[in-house]
């Protein structure tokens, strides 16, 4: 994102408490990731160190560093999800997706993308639906009670096993 | 002032309900906490995970400021009070209250050593009372119905009411409020109806990753302060997640230090290096390569890391570790003396296996197997190859005649190769 857009972003924080994040959190909802020119510009324009916007960019979970897929396919393995067999969950869907299992990104992240670019398998700890376990997200969307059977069935919503438009 | 909306512990979402559902009521009870200790600025910090919570927070403060009840001389009084939201990014650590401060003010979220507590010196220096969504909502009704009212509710030492979520194997999964002090067997059947499926329950694991895990045979225990910390749990932020039979509980212990290894901030070497080598140990049992003499050392390991590591993650990340060991001992020992997972779900240590007595030879399993493992035609017995076999379980799935079972430690007879399902059978 160029320093106009940063600025843009950064205008909308009045207090220095949270801002940060805040900044970092909203580009990465507009480009979906933040690339090195990004994270260069919000350490200009907030003028903080940018060796300290690299780290908060690399300690936080949620941010992306490379670019990812279409479809960000979130599995959770939070502890409700994970006695109700979220790991088969993830296997299951890199078993359909084609995406090695533990593949990481450069970021070291475990977030493979298909090589039609078309989805990101992530996973994350609660998204506080613990009463509908197990529970996946798709592009901010729950689904819950998920299992081996209707996952193809909500991955086909998203255009999966459709032959890629380009 | 600060409330803490950063609702860490996995398969809890009591915060997530009240903000959402009532934000007013955080809102109210921060005003009302404000003016009483002369703060002027107050913040929530929410998780990023709770786009829906952070929306509706966002009207009612402007609500709020519209109504004149945030902001400059609120009612016209001398006393002004703002709030501001600021946003988690997806660090478990970030709800220790040092850490979140270390990350409103811009910087990575990691703890530091207390005293100075935050409400000596705490955002940008200033002192700062810091509370948990929860607190803040209670507030209103106290000041509303007066203290007696709420200190009636509850036992000696723990007063007045608390919400839990009760999740995981249970029937009747949800947010329950109870007093403090009702029995943990009142909450699992009463309330949640038992497990699932007709099994058995097995253990609760309370207050989430920094919580212990409480068998059967202490569901007479009453759910406060005193006696969970007595079981050698804790309360935590209140999640309760029922395991039954099917649960292992070694497993259990191994997913929660893969939680404390992955959300450790790395700041102090014993959770940094402890917790991983604790997990080592654990993925080591759970392979079915562990010895007594690991076990030893896990708790050995376990007693230092609670003593020496810096903030309270690393000091009770060992509590899943401690507890199962302390009530679920025999589990450790079948994994490490005969080789099995007593609720088979350690895949190292278990078999799929076709009974051929079940099977209807409809290939149904063979064409579905990942890495086909299974030998059969139409109207013959199928049979796993147990040497290709990656235990996935896919069969057990697909399979519409339960025909497959899943084995630890034990074996059934299955034929050698396909053979012609006897029609008389
Ligand atoms: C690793 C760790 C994570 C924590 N996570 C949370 C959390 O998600 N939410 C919370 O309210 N308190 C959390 N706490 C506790 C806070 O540090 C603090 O004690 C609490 O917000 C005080 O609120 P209360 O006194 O109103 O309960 C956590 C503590 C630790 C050590
Ligand atoms: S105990 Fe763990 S989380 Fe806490 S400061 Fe040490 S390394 Fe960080
Ligand atoms: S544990 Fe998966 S949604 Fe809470």
């Amino acid at each position: 994102m160029d320093r106009k857009n940063v600025s843009r972003i950064a205008r909308k924080y009045n207090v220095y408490s949270g801002k940060l994040l805040g900044v970092l959190e909203d580009i990465q909802k507009e480009e979906r990731y933040l690339s090195e020119e990004t994270l260069k510009n919000v350490a200009d324009v907030l003028d903080v160190p940018l060796t300290r916007v690299y780290s908060v960019a690399t300690f936080y979970s949620f941010f992306n560093l490379v670019p990812v897929g279409k479809h960000i396919i979130t599995v959770c393995m939070g502890t409700a999800c994970h006695v109700k067999g979220a790991y088969r969950i993830l296997e299951v869907l890199q078993d359909l997706l084609g995406v090695r299992p533990g593949e990481t990104t450069k970021d070291g992240k475990f977030m493979p993308t298909t090589h039609d670019k078309k989805f990101t398998v992530s996973t994350a700890r609660c998204f506080g639906a613990c009463s509908m376990t197990p529970v996946v997200m798709i592009d901010g969307k729950i689904y819950g009670y998920v299992n081996a059977k209707n996952i193809p069935l909500i991955l086909k919503e998203y255009g999966w096993g459709e032959k890629n438009e380009n | 002032m600060i409330c803490n909306a950063d609702e860490g512990d996995p398969g809890a979402y009591m915060n997530r309900n009240e903000m959402e559902s009532d934000p007013h009521m955080v809102i109210e009870g921060m005003i009302i906490g404000a003016y009483a200790i002369g703060a002027n600025e107050g913040y929530i910090y929410i998780r990023a995970e709770y786009p829906l919570a952070i929306e509706r927070l966002d009207r009612a403060i402007s609500d709020a400021r519209a109504y004149g009840l945030l902001g400059n001389n609120i009612l016209g009084t001398d006393f002004s009070f703002d709030i501001h939201i600021a946003r988690g990014a997806g660090a478990f650590v970030c709800g220790e209250e040092t850490a979140l401060i270390a990350s409103m003010e811009g910087n990575t979220g990691r703890p530091r050593k207390r005293p100075p507590f935050p409400s000596q010196k705490g955002l940008w220096g200033k002192p700062t009372n810091i509370n948990n969504v929860e607190t803040w909502c209670n507030v209103a009704s106290i000041i509303k119905n007066g203290a007696d009212w709420f200190t009636r509710i509850g036992t000696e030492k723990s007063k007045g009411t608390k919400v839990f979520s009760l999740v995981g194997k249970v029937k009747r999964t949800g947010l329950v409020e109870v007093p403090l002090g009702t029995p943990v067997k009142t909450i699992v059947y009463d309330i949640g109806g038992g497990a699932t499926d007709n099994k058995k329950v097995k253990a609760v694991q309370t207050g989430g990753p920094s919580g212990g895990c409480i068998p059967d045979s202490l569901f007479d225990t009453q759910v406060d302060y005193e006696h969970l910390a007595d079981a050698g749990s804790i309360m935590g932020s209140g999640g309760i997640v029922v395991m039954d039979e099917d649960t292992c509980m070694v497993d259990t212990a191994k997913y929660f230090l893969e939680f404390a290894v992955e959300e450790s901030c790395g700041k102090c070497t014993p959770c940094r290096e402890g917790t991983y080598q604790m997990h080592r140990i654990l993925e080591k049992i759970t392979e079915g390569k562990g010895t007594n003499e690991d076990i030893v050392l896990l708790e050995k390991l376990a007693n230092i890391i609670k003593l020496t590591a810096l903030c309270r993650l690393g000091q009770t990340a060992p509590n899943p570790v401690l507890t199962t060991l302390r009530y679920f001992k025999d589990e450790y020992l079948a994994h490490v003396e005969d080789k099995r997972c007593p609720a088979r779900v350690c895949r190292s240590l278990i078999n799929y296996y076709i009974d051929p007595a079940a099977c209807r030879g409809c290939t149904i399993c063979s064409r579905n197997c990942p890495v086909e493992a299974i030998d059969g035609k139409p109207g013959y017995i199928h049979i796993i190859d147990q040497n290709k076999c990656i235990k996935c379980g896919t069969c057990m799935e697909v399979c519409n005649f339960s025909a497959i079972v899943k084995l630890s430690g034990e074996s059934i007879d299955t034929p050698f190769a396909p053979i012609p399902i006897n029609k008389g059978r």
